[in-house]
C-alpha cells in the first residue's frame, strides 16, 4: 500500500484527508465531550445525510447538475442544523438536550424522503453511510484541507476563551467573555468538520471519531492540553490504521476506524486499572 | 418592624457598589424589593438570609448576569450598563452547580483561565503570567498542587483553586456565592481565615453570600440581612448587638433563623 500511495491518486487523497481529519475531529471532539455535547455530533451527521441525499436526488433529476459535489450541500445542511440546534436550545432552556433528538430525527426524516423520491440509491449512498477509501476526490481533499487550516487556526486563537467556556460557562459569562459568538463559531466549525469527515468515516460513524479518541484520552491524560494531544494521537492511529486495514481487507473504512478507536479505548481503560492497582492512586473519581 | 441603620463610615469611604431602589422579579414572584445599599471600599461584607431570600439573585444582578426591572446599580461609580472593567471583579460561584469534576484540567490550567479576559482576545500566555498563577496558588495555600487534576482534590481545596482563579487577574472586588458549600466543617474556619487575610493584606473588598452567619460574624466587617427587603445593613458590631437583643429586630420575623446554630456554626436551612 505504501507504494500504492505513490502510484494511485485516490490513495493519496484518502490518506491525506485521513491525516487531516484525524487531527481536527478529535481536536473539536475534546471541547464537545467536556461540555457534554457528544450527541450533537450525531445529530449533525444525520442532518448531513439529508443534505447528501438531497444532492444525489438533484443530481439524478436534473442531469445538468450532475457535477455537483454532494459535500457542499451536506455542509450547508450541517451548518443549518447546527444553527437550528442553537435556536432550539434557546427555546427549550430547561431541556437543552431536547434539541438533539429533534434535529436528529428531522435529519433522518428528510433524508429518507429524498432517498424515496429518488427510488433508492446505489452503492454511492453506501459509501456515504460507511465511508470509502476510493471515494475521496482531489477537490474533496482541497476543501477538507482549507477547513482544517481554518479550524486549527481558530482553535489556537480562541483557545483561552474556549477552555474557560467549556470548563465553566457561568464564570466565562460573568467575566465578560463573548460566550454566544464564540459558541456560535465553534458549532459552525463542528458542522463543517462533520461534513468533511464523512467521506472517510461515513455519516453513521463520524461522531465516533470526535468522541472515542477523547474518551480514551481522558482516562490517561493529565490536564487539558495533554487530553488534546492524546486525543489527536489516538485519532490518527485509528484513521491511519483503519484506512490500511480497510484497503487490505476490502472493508468499509468507517467500520475499521471505529473498531480501532474502540480497541484503544479498551486498552486505556485496562491501562488505567493496571496503573491504579499498582500505584494505588485515587483515579476512581475521574469520569 | 423594619430597621435600616446607616453607618456613618459608609458615607465617608469611597463606594465600590451602589444600589438604588432595586427591584427584581422572576415572572410573578418578586424576589427583591426596593433594595438600597452602598458597599464601601475595603470592607468584608456578608449578605445573609434564608433560602429563597434573593441573595444569589442580588449577586447575579451585581455581576450583570440578570437585568433589574427597576432600579440602578453602580459599579466603581459607573452605571452597570456602561461598566466595562469586568476584570476588576472576581467571582466565585457555588461550585457544585457549575463544575464538572471529571473535567480533564490541571489546577494550573484552571487558575490560568482566570486571566482570559484580562489578556484579551488572541493574546497568548507568557512566563510572567505563569509566575502570577504560581504566586496566587501560594496565596490561597495551594502551592504544590498545580499539576494535579482538579477533580482529584477535596471540596475545600477545589474552592481555594476557584478563589485563586478569581484572584489571579488582581481584582479589587471579590464576590463569593456560598463558598463553603462542599467544604468540610473543620476546614471552614481556616477557609474564612484565608479570606480575612486576603481582605487585609491585599486590600480586596469581599462580598460574600452565605446562610452560615455563626462562623462568619467574627471575620467580616459588615453584615447585610436580606429577605426580599434589606432588613439590616451595617457593621458587624451593631449586628451582634441587635442579635443579642433578639433577631426579630434584624429580620422582622423568623427568630430562630440565625441564633439556633450560632455556637457550632452549622448551616442554617
Amino acid at each position: 500500500m505504501i507504494e500504492g500511495i505513490f502510484h494511485y491518486e485516490f490513495l493519496q487523497n484518502a490518506f491525506l484527508t485521513g491525516i487531516l481529519i484525524g487531527i481536527v475531529a478529535p481536536l473539536l471532539g475534546v471541547f464537545i465531550v467536556v461540555r457534554r455535547l457528544s450527541l450533537i455530533a450525531d445529530a449533525l451527521s444525520h442532518v448531513t445525510l439529508a443534505g447528501i441525499a438531497a444532492s444525489l436526488l438533484i443530481e439524478r433529476k436534473f442531469t445538468m447538475l450532475a457535477g455537483l459535489n454532494p459535500l457542499y450541500l451536506g455542509m450547508v445542511f450541517s451548518v443549518g442544523g447546527a444553527l437550528f440546534i442553537e435556536k432550539l436550545r434557546g427555546v427549550y432552556k430547561h431541556y437543552q438536550e431536547l434539541a438533539i433528538p429533534i434535529i436528529l430525527s428531522s435529519g433522518i426524516g428528510l433524508g429518507v424522503i429524498f432517498i424515496s423520491l429518488a427510488n433508492g440509491f446505489n452503492t454511492d449512498l453506501f459509501s456515504y453511510l460507511f465511508g470509502s477509501v476510493s471515494a475521496v476526490s482531489r477537490t474533496d481533499l482541497w476543501v477538507i484541507f482549507i477547513i482544517s487550516i481554518v479550524v486549527i487556526s481558530v482553535i489556537i486563537m480562541l483557545y483561552k476563551e474556549l477552555f474557560l467556556l467549556s470548563f465553566d460557562e457561568e464564570h466565562a459569562k460573568a467575566s465578560g467573555i463573548a460566550a454566544k459568538s464564540i459558541h456560535f463559531i465553534f458549532i459552525v466549525m463542528v458542522a463543517l468538520v462533520i461534513a468533511a469527515s464523512m467521506r472517510i468515516v461515513g455519516i453513521l460513524l463520524v461522531s465516533s471519531l470526535m468522541t472515542l479518541p477523547v474518551a480514551a484520552s481522558i482516562r490517561i491524560a493529565k490536564g487539558f492540553k495533554q487530553t488534546i494531544f492524546f486525543s489527536i494521537l489516538f485519532g490518527e492511529i485509528s484513521v491511519l490504521g483503519g484506512l490500511f486495514s480497510a484497503y487490505y481487507l476490502d472493508l468499509a473504512p468507517g467500520g475499521t476506524i471505529v473498531m480501532i478507536s474502540v480497541l484503544i479505548l479498551v486498552l486505556t481503560i485496562f491501562y488505567n486499572k493496571f496503573t491504579s492497582a499498582i500505584g494505588g492512586e485515587k483515579q476512581s473519581e475521574r469520569i | 418592624m423594619i430597621l435600616i441603620i446607616k453607618s456613618e463610615r459608609v458615607q465617608i469611604m469611597q463606594s465600590i457598589i451602589e444600589i438604588k431602589h432595586l427591584f427584581y422579579r422572576y415572572e410573578k414572584d418578586t424576589v427583591l424589593e426596593n433594595i438600597n445599599m452602598t458597599i464601601p471600599d475595603g470592607s468584608f461584607l456578608a449578605i445573609v438570609g434564608p433560602n429563597g431570600s434573593g441573595k444569589s439573585t442580588l449577586l447575579k444582578l451585581i455581576l450583570g448576569l440578570l437585568k433589574p426591572q427597576k432600579g440602578d446599580i453602580f459599579l466603581f461609580g459607573q452605571e452597570i450598563n456602561k461598566f466595562k472593567d469586568w476584570q476588576k471583579i472576581g467571582y466565585v460561584s457555588q461550585k457544585a452547580n457549575s463544575f464538572n469534576t471529571g473535567f480533564p484540567a490541571t489546577v494550573f490550567e484552571v487558575v490560568a483561565s482566570g486571566l482570559t479576559k484580562k489578556l484579551g482576545l488572541f493574546k497568548s500566555f507568557k512566563k510572567e503570567h505563569s509566575n502570577k498563577v504560581n504566586e496566587t496558588l501560594d496565596a490561597v495555600g495551594m502551592k504544590g498542587f498545580s499539576n494535579r487534576n482538579i477533580g482529584e482534590l477535596s471540596g475545600g481545596q477545589q474552592q481555594r483553586v476557584f478563589i485563586a482563579r478569581a484572584l489571579v487577574s488582581e481584582p479589587s472586588l471579590l464576590i463569593l456565592d456560598e463558598p463553603t458549600v462542599g467544604v468540610d466543617a473543620e476546614n471552614v474556619n481556616s477557609f474564612y481565615q484565608m479570606l480575612g487575610e486576603l481582605n487585609k493584606n491585599r486590600e480586596i473588598t469581599l462580598l460574600l453570600v452565605t446562610h452560615d452567619i455563626g462562623t462568619i460574624s467574627d471575620k467580616v466587617s459588615h453584615v447585610a440581612c436580606l429577605n426580599k427587603h434589606l432588613h439590616f445593613h451595617g457593621e458587624t458590631a451593631e449586628f451582634e448587638q441587635l442579635n443579642r437583643d433578639g433577631l426579630s429586630k434584624v429580620y422582622g420575623h423568623d427568630v430562630h433563623l440565625l441564633t439556633h446554630h450560632h455556637e457550632h456554626g452549622g448551616v442554617v436551612k
